[in-house]
């Protein structure tokens, strides 16, 4: 089959997003996810299935399906922002490795387009659905949660060590990775356990870079819109000099470190 | 080139203190001026027009009141009491008269003025009846004419009431040679003439008022020096002592000789831009390439190590902190448009010399940083951007961006300077140009640009379709037809060029109306002393003296008529989904919704109803009968037409179709306009932007075929209208870049609302540096910022409709801020103010 006729389900396209990658970037936000983080501000991308979404400006149809050849038209016509900003596109989610196909032809495409790739990813797939991606994409954003796995699947609901084999087999494979943290009260949000994920993070060949996420409310009326219940309470986001000092301590672990990517 | 010296340098504790002193009360209406000059008018009745405007600027000149505020290094004051204002008899002045009670109260721009101001300017009043520019022009204009204004299809209010202005003048000529090297120039002419020349009487009459003119500036500026020296001898602190005596010996030097040092150059530089406020009301009287003309006085100074960077930096802070001293008085109405007091003195650096180099250098940074470090509202700050640009002065204008002040304004030299060639500008002027006020390119010291000629409204051509060329039943327009009998979009959009090519050729009499009654009634011959070619060819600006002359009014409601041409075409022509006629009604109806406006008269037609039949007419009884008009459900029918009209594509979002109609849509206003001249032998060209008149003449609007109700604001200027743009700024600048911005060379203005988060950190920087880049490359002509607020945000909370665009950029998050819950609404605004994203 043509790559731009395979079909993918999307939930939203949306354009010049400045913290996804390098430069002006489109994300392209993919449905369906197998972690369920407590966390999560898109909860509406977890599930595979089309939803309807309460929101302030009435309900709304969460997730559609398209072609590659409908998603790279929207984001071929960005083409100049990513020359100018060394931009392009970012697969995000939901876990956007889930869409196997769609996503291997929507990279394939991209790439002879010359379009720079970056994908958002939990990396808690088999490594199967993984490796086949990695000469298309040029940046992998992965999301190292916690070193602890008991705690991990307590807040995300599944164990760790799946994500940290493939985190080291991608690295082994030679991908261009920038971890990211998201930063949550209660969570992992001490020095102990940035400091654990800064090193593990260090020690996987060839990452360099590591961005710390704070936590935001900014999902919870997703969450009543789709009636179901906010488990983080009324948590606010870590203040600014909590976040300093914890990305001095990723720094400190050699690494390159950054609020908010 | 591009060889510069960009370090930061210090803010001096003094800016902070002139400011203070600046805003410490409200500004004043002062009546020096209308005195001096109704005193000398009367006293040369029958003189040639040209001699009584000379002689009555030098009778001002001699004896309007000097003030050196404290801790000036700067000196030259308009006015007595900070940020104040004199006022223009001769442009008009039956409004100010009209609202001498209301002008203190009023919402917009208001000023205090004494009783003993309101008696002097009544006394001075009694002279001018019958003889102002504006009761000429009135006079001149068609009938037609003044009933399409009646209707508020154009207002050419600015000039109408006021003095032209709009102009940037030779102020390195004056640096280098000063007043007397004009005067010598000017003797030099009057050799060169024969008595038998044909206008040999009217060129002697300008060249003898151009000298009385230069000699009572040179006389203004010496009791200046006067004041000076007489505070300094009862100055207690030496220090400031010897800053007034420094004072003194400058305004003794210039603007009569050259510069010597960069000092000296400041304050001739603000001699002549105040002076030039004096003489005419005119606003946007435009400071122009300050970095260039200023910079040999600095370079010298600063290799003769006669001044630090640091003082530089100072005195061009306090030349910052000046401009907003001066101030001026509009009619009511015309403040709503121009709000905030502004007078467009546009100040522009970077960009490339006339041989087609960059032509950066440490004063164009000096420029970003005494923006930053004054934080006031004028110089209406620009850069330009061209090819080779430096990074680092993006950067840094970047950097003055994200301070949320709105500046600076980005300019596209690639643009512009072929769109002012095709106007008849030399190459080398064409790349020297500035920017006039809000958005308009012009060749300095050779232009008289009449850049801001009128505001037209795009919407009414549409409207007077709908109604075969008559608004509220009255035939302002030519029969184009009953528009329920049109068969194909062809018949309509032609039906709408009609309405617009009548319009169009009203608009330009009432402009050459205006632009003659400032010839006959108020040359200049100050201004003709700063202006190539007046000299020479005898003529004031207003007389066609100029080397380049234009008339630029500009054209609003681009989007708007876009949006409602898509739809027609989609809805009415294509889907059928209803007729002409039924979107006609529904547009009377106003969608269903009743307006403020009708709400209140249906209100005050009930209360009569209900007084007249006994009932007694409570506060409460009427605020409940508004209430229940105001909110009564509107008829279906009609909301339904405007349901369908919102769920077609809008102009935008990167959408070909609708893009190329908004680019058709703006050339039935910039290429007819091209076909007309002015009065001074110049050429009309188009300018695409509103300056904040969007707002108040969308209030005039009544609902149109974009799904817009009536009243509400237009859009501004070649922005899309308001929330309509819903993918994001690249794509809202894709779609703006398809118009055609070298045609409209009279300036398009592109506006766009960013959330700060979008611009933090470096990357931020970097990121908002390339997308102006990008549009500029796709061959955008000028771009501005709002780096919203959380007061923006909070109206954003009130008016979700026109922020429907607006995004919260947080890494791997996706969501509108208008779609979120009022909880987080709050949430976001707090961090807005830490700035913690």
């Amino acid at each position: 089959m043509d790559n731009r006729s395979v079909v993918g389900r999307v939930f939203d396209i949306q354009k010049f997003c400045t913290h996804d990658g390098t430069g002006i970037r489109t994300v392209v936000f993919l449905k369906g996810c197998i972690l369920r983080c407590r966390w999560c501000c898109n909860p509406e991308s977890q599930s595979y299935e089309i939803q309807e979404m309460r929101t302030a400006n009435g309900k709304r149809i969460v997730g559609y399906d398209t072609t590659v050849g409908e998603v790279i038209r929207r984001v071929l016509q960005d083409m100049p922002y990513y020359r100018r900003s060394h931009g392009g596109l970012t697969l995000s989610g939901g876990e956007a490795l889930c869409q196997t196909e769609f996503v291997s032809a929507l990279l394939t495409v991209a790439k002879e387009n010359g379009i720079d790739t970056a994908v958002e990813t939990t990396a808690c797939l088999p490594y199967y659905m993984i490796e086949p991606h990695l000469p298309m994409l040029n940046t992998i954003l992965l999301d190292i949660k916690h070193m602890n796995s008991e705690k991990h699947e307590q807040f995300t609901t599944m164990r760790n060590e799946l994500i940290l084999s493939n985190a080291r087999k991608m690295a082994a494979a030679g991908a261009h990775i920038i971890v990211r943290v998201p930063t949550i009260p209660t969570f992992n949000d001490t020095e102990e356990e940035i400091r654990e994920i800064a090193r593990f993070a260090k020690s996987l060949p060839g990452v360099e870079e590591i961005h710390l996420l704070p936590y935001h409310r900014l999902g919870y009326d997703k969450y009543v819109g789709l009636d179901r219940e906010y488990l983080m309470g009324d948590l606010v986001t870590p203040p600014a000099d909590k976040m300093e000092r914890l990305r001095q301590v990723a720094e400190r672990e050699g690494l390159r470190a950054l609020i908010g990517g | 080139m591009s060889n510069y010296n960009s370090a930061k340098c210090a803010k001096s504790p003094r800016i902070e203190r002139l400011k203070a002193e600046l805003y410490r009360k409200m500004p004043e209406i002062e009546a020096d001026r209308a005195v001096l000059l109704t005193e000398s008018y009367m006293q040369t009745e029958g003189e040639p027009i040209v001699t009584r405007r000379a002689k009555a600027f030098r009778h001002i000149m001699e004896n309007i009141p000097v003030t050196i505020r404290d801790d000036e290094l700067v000196v030259g004051s308009a006015t007595k009491a900070p940020r104040s204002c004199q006022v223009f008899p001769e442009f008009s002045f039956e409004w100010l008269e009209a609202e001498f009670d209301t002008v203190e109260k009023r919402s917009a721009d208001p000023f205090y003025i004494s009783e003993e101001t309101k008696n002097a300017l009544r006394t001075a009043y009694r002279y001018w009846k019958g003889k102002t520019t504006s009761e000429l022009a009135t006079s001149l204009m068609a009938p037609e004419t003044k009933l399409a204004m009646e209707h508020n299809v154009f207002t050419p209010g600015n000039y109408f009431y006021n003095g032209v202005g709009h102009v940037t003048v030779q102020y390195d000529k004056v640096l280098a040679i000063g007043y007397r090297g004009i005067i010598d120039e000017v003797m030099a002419e009057k050799k060169t003439m024969n008595f038998g020349d044909a206008d040999y009487c009217s060129k002697t009459a300008l060249l003898d008022g151009i000298i009385m003119s230069c000699e009572a500036v040179i006389t203004y500026a010496k009791r200046y020096a006067e004041l000076a020296r007489r505070q300094a001898m009862t100055e207690q602190n030496s220090t400031r002592r010897a800053e007034l005596l420094a004072i003194a010996s400058n305004c003794e030097r210039v603007p009569e000789y050259g510069a010597r040092t960069f000092w000296e150059a400041c304050q001739s530089f603000w001699f002549i831009q105040m002076i030039l406020q004096i003489e005419s009301s005119g606003h946007s009287i435009s400071p122009g390439r300050f970095d260039q003309y200023m910079y040999p006085y600095y370079k010298a100074d600063i290799d003769r190590g006669v001044i630090t960077r640091d003082f530089a930096q100072e005195l061009m802070d306090c030349i910052w902190v000046k401009f907003n001293d001066l101030n001026k008085c509009r009619d009511a109405a015309s403040a709503e448009g121009f709000a905030g007091y502004s007078l467009f003195q546009n100040l522009i650096a970077g960009g490339q010399n006339i041989h087609g180099e960059d032509a950066t250098n440490d004063l164009s940074f000096m420029c970003i940083d005494a923006t930053m470090h004054v934080m006031l509202p004028a110089p209406s700050f620009s850069v330009r951007v061209w090819n080779r640009t430096p990074h680092e002065f993006l950067i840094r204008s970047a950097e003055l961006t994200r301070t949320g002040v709105g500046l600076p304004a980005y300019y596209n030299d690639e643009v512009i300077i072929p769109s002012l060639m095709s106007m008849g500008l030399t190459i080398e002027d064409a790349r020297d140009y500035n920017i006039i006020g809000c958005v308009e390119p012009q060749k300095a010291g050779k232009t008289w640009g009449w850049h801001d000629a009128a505001f037209f409204n795009m919407l009414k051509p549409m409207e007077l379709v709908f109604d075969d060329g008559k608004l509220d039943g009255v035939q302002v327009g030519p029969h184009t037809g009953d528009v329920s009998t049109f068969k194909t979009f062809d018949e309509f959009f032609d039906a709408y060029k009609a309405q617009m090519n009548y319009m169009i050729s009203l608009l330009v009499n009432a402009d050459n109306a205006i632009d003659e009654a400032h010839a006959i009634r108020c040359p200049l011959p100050y201004l003709s002393s700063m202006v190539e070619d007046c000299i020479h060819s005898g003529k004031t600006p207003e007389q066609g003296g100029a080397v380049y002359n234009f008339t630029g009014p500009q054209g609003f409601g681009i989007a708007n008529v876009a949006d409602a041409l898509y739809a027609i075409r989609t809805l009415v022509f294509e889907q059928k989904k209803f007729t002409l006629a039924e979107l006609r009604e529904a547009m009377i109806h106003n969608f269903g919704k009743t307006s403020d406006a009708r709400a209140q008269s249906l209100t005050e037609q009930i209360a009569i109803e209900l007084s007249k039949n006994g009932v007694k007419v409570s506060e409460s009884l009427i605020s409940e009968i508004y209430n229940t008009v105001k909110n009564k459900e509107g008829d279906s029918k009609y909301a339904e037409i405007q349901k369908m009209i919102t769920s077609v594509d809008k102009f935008g979002n990167d959408l070909d179709d609708v893009d190329a109609l908004a680019r058709e849509a703006a050339y039935t206003y910039t290429k007819p306009l091209l076909n007309y001249k002015n009065p001074r032998g110049g050429r009309f060209q188009a300018g695409l932007y509103p300056v904040s008149a969007n707002v108040p003449l969308g209030a005039q609007t009544g609902a149109t075929p974009d799904g817009r109700y009536a009243g509400t604001p237009v859009a501004d200027g070649v922005s899309p209208s308001a929330g309509k743009d819903i993918h994001g700024p690249t794509s809202a600048a894709n779609s703006v870049s398809r118009l055609d911005h070298g045609i409209a060379s009279n300036g398009t203005l592109f506006n766009m609302k960013f959330h700060p988060s979008a611009l933090a950190g470096e990357t931020g920087l970097e990121n908002f540096v390339a997308l102006v880049q990008t549009y500029f490359e796709m061959k955008g002509s000028h771009m501005q910022f709002n780096v919203v607020s959380r007061e923006t945000l909070r109206d954003a909370q009130k008016n979700p409709d026109q922020y429907r665009s607006l995004v919260v950029r947080v890494a791997g998050y996706s969501a509108l801020f208008t779609t979120l819950s009022k909880s987080l609404q709050d949430d976001i605004i707090n961090r807005t103010e830490q700035a913690s994203f």
